[in-house]
């Protein structure tokens, strides 16, 4: 592996099967007595969260907390950004007391990439604006291969607020790298422009994208991200892309439902599908850690190859 | 490069060891071995398998009652490693199961390894062990040691005695994980 775990871009197929298959051992450590091993002891990780998260930032820390990382938060709502401090500047006073990795969401595209340029410490992107959450991705894989044994030839249904979504552009990228067919759909307003490159396909028919669906995965509306009016209402959202019920019934009946959370009930998904049989919400939450761990420990070994000899 | 142990040559060891722990142990029932990845694993399962034999031939020890089946763990100890700083950042250790399906709370714990030589596994063995509960004993038993210990860490039961220089290695071969059953020395 790399330096950083920038985006799902940067790894190999190989490299993802190592995630996943370390994340599987992890997820034992969180099942015993005592969840701690001492593999990560007298390191210290910064998790550097200039966006709301709950789940997220909870994940990576209890992650750090399990393999005996020394860890800090820093909200920036607390912190000197509020004094007008730049991205780059915080990152280099950190640097200056010498964290081992530092733990990054920011909502500008391109943060974490920043930072890997001017860190020596090692960057692991939490969510970048608009573009990547790698870690999201990692744990939506080993989820769906968890109920599923593999990824490769699965139909996969993406379907919501694809514009604004990194977790879609992580996924997208893991789950095509990995073999499956990948089916995308949201109102055209939503649909980012050259998509298709990326080796999907596209429907504006909800119920095309998700007909014999393996796993649907549900995006959320990010109104916190629209600066315009991309649909009349949620109301007719709900009506037109909504997860019910009966749209469930056209996937295959072993469907697992998925959202990388927050919910929006009642706007993308109904509840009595979140809270249903085919729900893997809270999982894809377990998961999480153990997926989180496995980076951590990958990430965080030895000396630099050039020092190695 | 010279075989120092062939199939038949580990099956005999592995009964004599089998015996040994009969004898030593005076009843089964709070024993339980505990294999460590990868090739410990198999071995338990195969001293395991051995006792069993020998408790339906000879009918359990005198006083003692038990139908001869042992507890099986597996125990990965990469996490526990003492040198994961040391190796390049590209090629981190895979780390395999763990899997301890019972309580090790006042067991007596049979670890079990294919090689022992510097001690190192075994430290980090019995931190990662001492984490899941408070067995009664720990002892340690061995396919192979040959020297060189770098921490006061000794077997309890060991199938051969190897003496190696530190610039040779030992491999290990077994069914399960290699195909064949085979201990070979190299360079």
């Amino acid at each position: 592996m790399k330096k950083d775990l920038l985006g799902i871009g940067d790894l190999t197929r190989d490299e993802i099967y190592r995630v996943l298959d370390t994340a599987v051992a992890m997820r034992e450590i969180g099942e015993r007595p005592i969840k701690k091993v001492p593999t990560l002891r007298g390191k210290t990780v910064v998790n550097l969260f200039y966006e709301a998260s709950t789940r997220t930032r909870t994940s990576f820390e209890i992650a750090e907390k399990r393999l005996s990382a020394d860890t800090l938060n820093i909200a920036v709502s607390t912190s000197s950004v509020q004094k007008g401090e730049t991205l780059a500047d915080t990152a280099m006073n950190l640097e200056a007391m010498s964290p081992d990795m530092i733990v990054l969401r920011h909502a500008s595209s391109g943060a974490c990439h920043l930072l890997s340029r001017i860190c020596k410490s090692r960057i692991i992107n939490a969510g970048d604006g608009m573009h990547e959450h790698p870690t999201q991705a990692l744990l939506d894989a080993f989820t769906i291969r968890q109920h599923k044994k593999t990824i490769e030839g699965l139909k996969v249904a993406i379907v919501g607020d694809l514009l604004h979504s990194r977790v879609l552009r992580s996924n997208v990228l893991l789950l095509t790298k990995l073999g499956a067919e990948v089916w995308v759909s949201g109102p055209p307003t939503l649909v980012p422009r050259g998509i298709q490159q990326l080796g999907v396909k596209v429907s504006t028919s909800v119920e095309a994208a998700i007909a014999d669906a393996d796993v649907i995965m549900m995006l959320r509306i990010q109104q916190e991200r629209m600066q315009g009016a991309y649909f009349p209402s949620l109301r007719e959202y709900f009506q037109l892309f909504g997860m019910t019920r009966e749209r469930v019934r056209l996937a295959r009946p072993d469907v697992i439902i998925m959202h990388p959370g927050p919910m929006n009930r009642g706007v993308e998904i109904a509840s009595d599908v979140a809270d249903g049989p085919h729900s893997v919400i809270l999982e894809q939450v377990a998961n999480g850690v153990a997926v989180r761990m496995a980076v951590l420990y990958l990430l965080a070994g030895g000396v630099e190859d050039e020092a190695a000899a | 490069m010279p075989i120092v142990m062939d199939g038949d040559r580990i099956a005999r060891t592995l009964t004599r060891i089998a015996h040994e722990i009969l004898e030593r142990s005076k009843g089964l029932d709070d024993l339980a071995l505990v294999g460590i990845q990868r090739r410990g694993v198999p071995l338990a399962r195969r001293i395991a398998g051995i006792i069993k034999k020998i408790h339906e031939t000879d009918g359990p020890p005198a006083g003692h009652a038990g139908t001869g089946d042992l507890l099986i763990g597996e125990l990965d100890i990469t996490l526990y490693r003492d040198d994961f700083q040391r190796h390049r950042a590209s090629a981190q250790p895979m780390v395999g199961r763990t899997d301890i399906p019972f309580s090790i709370d006042d067991k007596r714990i049979l670890l079990v390894d294919d090689v022992l030589y510097t001690g190192r596994t075994i430290r980090a063995a019995l931190d990662a062990l001492i984490e899941f509960g408070r067995p009664n004993s720990i002892h340690l038993a061995v396919l192979v040691d040959r020297g060189h210990r770098e921490l006061p860490i000794k077997a309890d039961y060991v199938g051969k005695n190897l003496p190696t220089s530190r610039s040779q290695s030992i491999q290990v071969r077994l069914v399960e994980t290699d195909g064949r059953d085979e201990v070979e020395i190299q360079g």
